[in-house]
């Protein structure tokens, strides 16, 4: 039992937060722009080497140079909107989808170009865990990435209920002719949306690459869980996107638990195939996902 | 470079253009007449590949095979059993809406790569299959092969293209494009859209597959990282846009016209100092990510725009 908490519900709910602050930014996309985001992914990848390289300069803890990585994954994504995706929002979304999947190919070769192929990491040595009440060992990594994601869905919370920039964002993506019709400025919900939907990627990103290393797939092979997460809690619903996360990631660590026998369930190889049936699964029975969002 | 060195790299570029030219029909026919799509394309291409080489290969301990049965043998086991893998995937997925479906297409390609690197018993994992047999082998040698390899594969391309091209103006092609251009009218036309979709999307896959098989028999050694998966459904995708998405010719033209891009760039930058080649190969993944924005916003017809047949009215 604690080796299952420590073992497996602690690095599923480490990873779930990756996948739920990712799957925000896609699912809030996904609500008021209405595509798949293919380059999402490459954004927290993006917003990783931003980090990265802050701390070559800056020698200090890197979540403190998070806003580095930040700045850097929004100028990034407002300026793909304004020259790739803005140009093509009159046609059918599956454009913009298409020409999402070339700006994650962009993002990707960015990164190659800049910070090389290999994997890097942004702080060298062992860290021991740290143990709790003599049975919960628990990484100080961990234990920052899960409180970190409350604190931020907690305030993202109350930024769509009580703000009024929220309340705006979460109108257009509910009824976007009503909205338009009541005089909301949409392009202004477009770019908070994107610079929101940023700013966590990057945080994702940095998270992500501090619990293993940064390269240039990192972003991309995290993509498929985030899709599944966005679907999960429902389509335009931040906070849905947030608990679909956390469930998909723990679902995908503790799909490999010796739950019947002494063999994993799931051989941890095929991890990452979890994600994908549980997104088409619900795409069959429950396309508006755990929290009632929009249907395509 | 010497005249036959040059000759010969042009074949070489050439057979390559005609394996992308026969993946580039296979996705318009998923994406150009019916409106899938499908971002799990090296993954149906791999299928192929693999089922080809199993087939065809001697016995060996190190994965499934020993059949050593002719390659044209090789060609249609890359074809059903990719097709296979393609219906499988449709059965589920065909149903999902537009975006939906762009999503678990990239889900479906990670799993077909995850089958081929951990199933080791199958495919020798990430050591790969070797000896794959080249068409008459044992009857022509070296640069010589590499041109009948290369009639090969235009024929193949051929044979596609006139598939296609049938498909395309049959009454079946004819419902895929009332179907893609308004799903509601044909379904109230009585039209079983789903089934369509499914013919469609499994049609495409054994296609690529096709693709696949040629591919293992022409580099006859077959392993997960020999191909950058994304990089080719990339390609693939800003070749048939850029070509003309929805015309088979264009699909033709527009691989070629790519690759032929892709492979000059090539001879440009292997001239660089060593330590910049590797540099220059994402130059070149960043410049094609950008020709495909400058195709989709100002040239979304392609090189050869689609042109219904005209309807007779006997």
């Amino acid at each position: 039992m604690i080796d299952f908490i420590n073992l497996y519900l602690v690095p599923g709910l480490t990873i779930g937060s990756v996948y739920a602050l990712g799957a925000v930014g896609i699912s809030m996309i996904f609500g008021i722009l209405r595509f798949a985001h293919f380059a999402h992914g490459d954004l927290m990848t993006l917003g990783g080497y931003g980090v990265l390289t802050a701390v070559w300069f800056i020698p200090v803890h890197p979540l403190l140079l998070l806003p580095f990585g930040i700045a850097l994954a929004i100028v990034s994504a407002l300026a793909v909107d304004q020259f790739f995706y803005k140009p093509l929002r009159k046609l059918p979304t599956i454009y913009t989808v298409i020409a999402s999947f070339g700006v994650a190919l962009i993002f990707r070769s960015l990164a190659q170009l800049f910070w090389s192929s290999g994997n890097q990491v942004f702080t060298s040595g062992v860290r021991m865990p740290v143990v709790l009440f003599d049975t919960f060992r628990i990484s100080e990594l961990h234990m920052q990435v899960i409180v970190l994601t409350l604190v931020i869905a907690i305030a993202l919370h109350f930024f769509l209920t009580r703000s009024k920039l929220g309340r705006a964002m979460r109108a257009v993506s509910d009824e976007p002719e009503l909205a338009a019709v009541a005089g909301l400025d949409t392009e202004r919900v477009v770019r908070w949306t994107w610079v929101i939907g940023a700013s966590m990627a990057a945080t994702a990103g940095v998270f992500a690459g501090m619990d293993t290393s940064m390269h240039p797939n990192l972003g991309w092979n995290l993509l498929l869980a985030m899709f599944a997460a966005a679907v999960l809690g429902g389509i335009g619903k931040p906070m849905g996107a947030i608990a679909g996360g956390l469930i998909i990631g723990i679902a995908e660590e503790t799909a490999t638990f010796t739950w019947l026998s002494d063999e994993p369930l799931i051989s941890p190889s095929y991890k990452s195939a979890v994600a994908f049936f549980i997104m088409v699964a619900l795409l069959l029975f429950r396309p508006q996902g755990l929290f009632k969002g929009r249907l395509l | 470079m010497e005249l036959t060195g040059l000759f010969f790299y042009l074949v070489s570029v050439l057979i390559a253009g005609g394996i992308y030219a026969v993946l580039c029909l296979a996705l318009n026919v998923q994406w150009g007449m019916g409106g899938l799509f499908n971002a799990g394309i090296a993954g149906f291409f791999a299928v192929g590949a693999y089922a080809s080489a199993i087939v065809t290969t001697a016995v060996s301990s190190k994965h499934l095979g020993g059949f050593e049965l002719p390659i044209p043998f090789g060609l249609a086991a890359a074809m059903i059993i990719a097709g296979v893998t393609g219906w499988v995937v449709a059965k589920i997925c065909v149903r999902l809406k537009s975006d939906y479906l762009a999503m678990a297409s990239v889900g479906i390609a990670e799993i077909l790569r995850l089958v081929i690197v951990n199933e080791s018993w199958l495919t020798n994992g990430s050591l790969g299959i070797a000896g794959v047999p080249r068409p008459f082998g044992n009857l022509v040698q070296g640069r010589e092969a590499d041109l009948l390899y290369l009639a090969m594969v235009w024929l193949c391309v051929l044979a596609v293209y006139i598939l296609c091209q049938r498909l395309y103006v049959s009454p079946w092609g004819r419902t895929l494009r009332a179907i893609r251009d308004n799903e509601d009218s044909a379904r109230a036309a009585g039209k079983d859209v789903d089934w369509f979709r499914l013919q469609t999307f499994v049609i495409g896959c054994a296609i690529m597959g096709l693709a696949g098989a040629l591919s293992a028999h022409y580099f006859k050694f077959l392993s997960p990282s020999a191909t950058e998966p994304l990089l080719v459904t990339f390609l693939v995708w800003v070749m048939l846009m850029a070509g003309g998405s929805g015309n088979n010719r264009g699909a033709i033209v527009g691989a070629l016209a790519i690759w032929f891009i892709w492979s000059g760039t090539e001879i440009i930058t292997s001239r660089l100092p060593p330590e910049w080649i590797t540099r220059s190969s994402y130059i070149r993944m960043l410049l094609v990510g950008l020709l495909l924005q400058f195709v989709l916003q100002k040239f979304r017809s392609g090189l050869i725009p689609e042109k219904s047949p005209k309807i007779r009215s006997d």
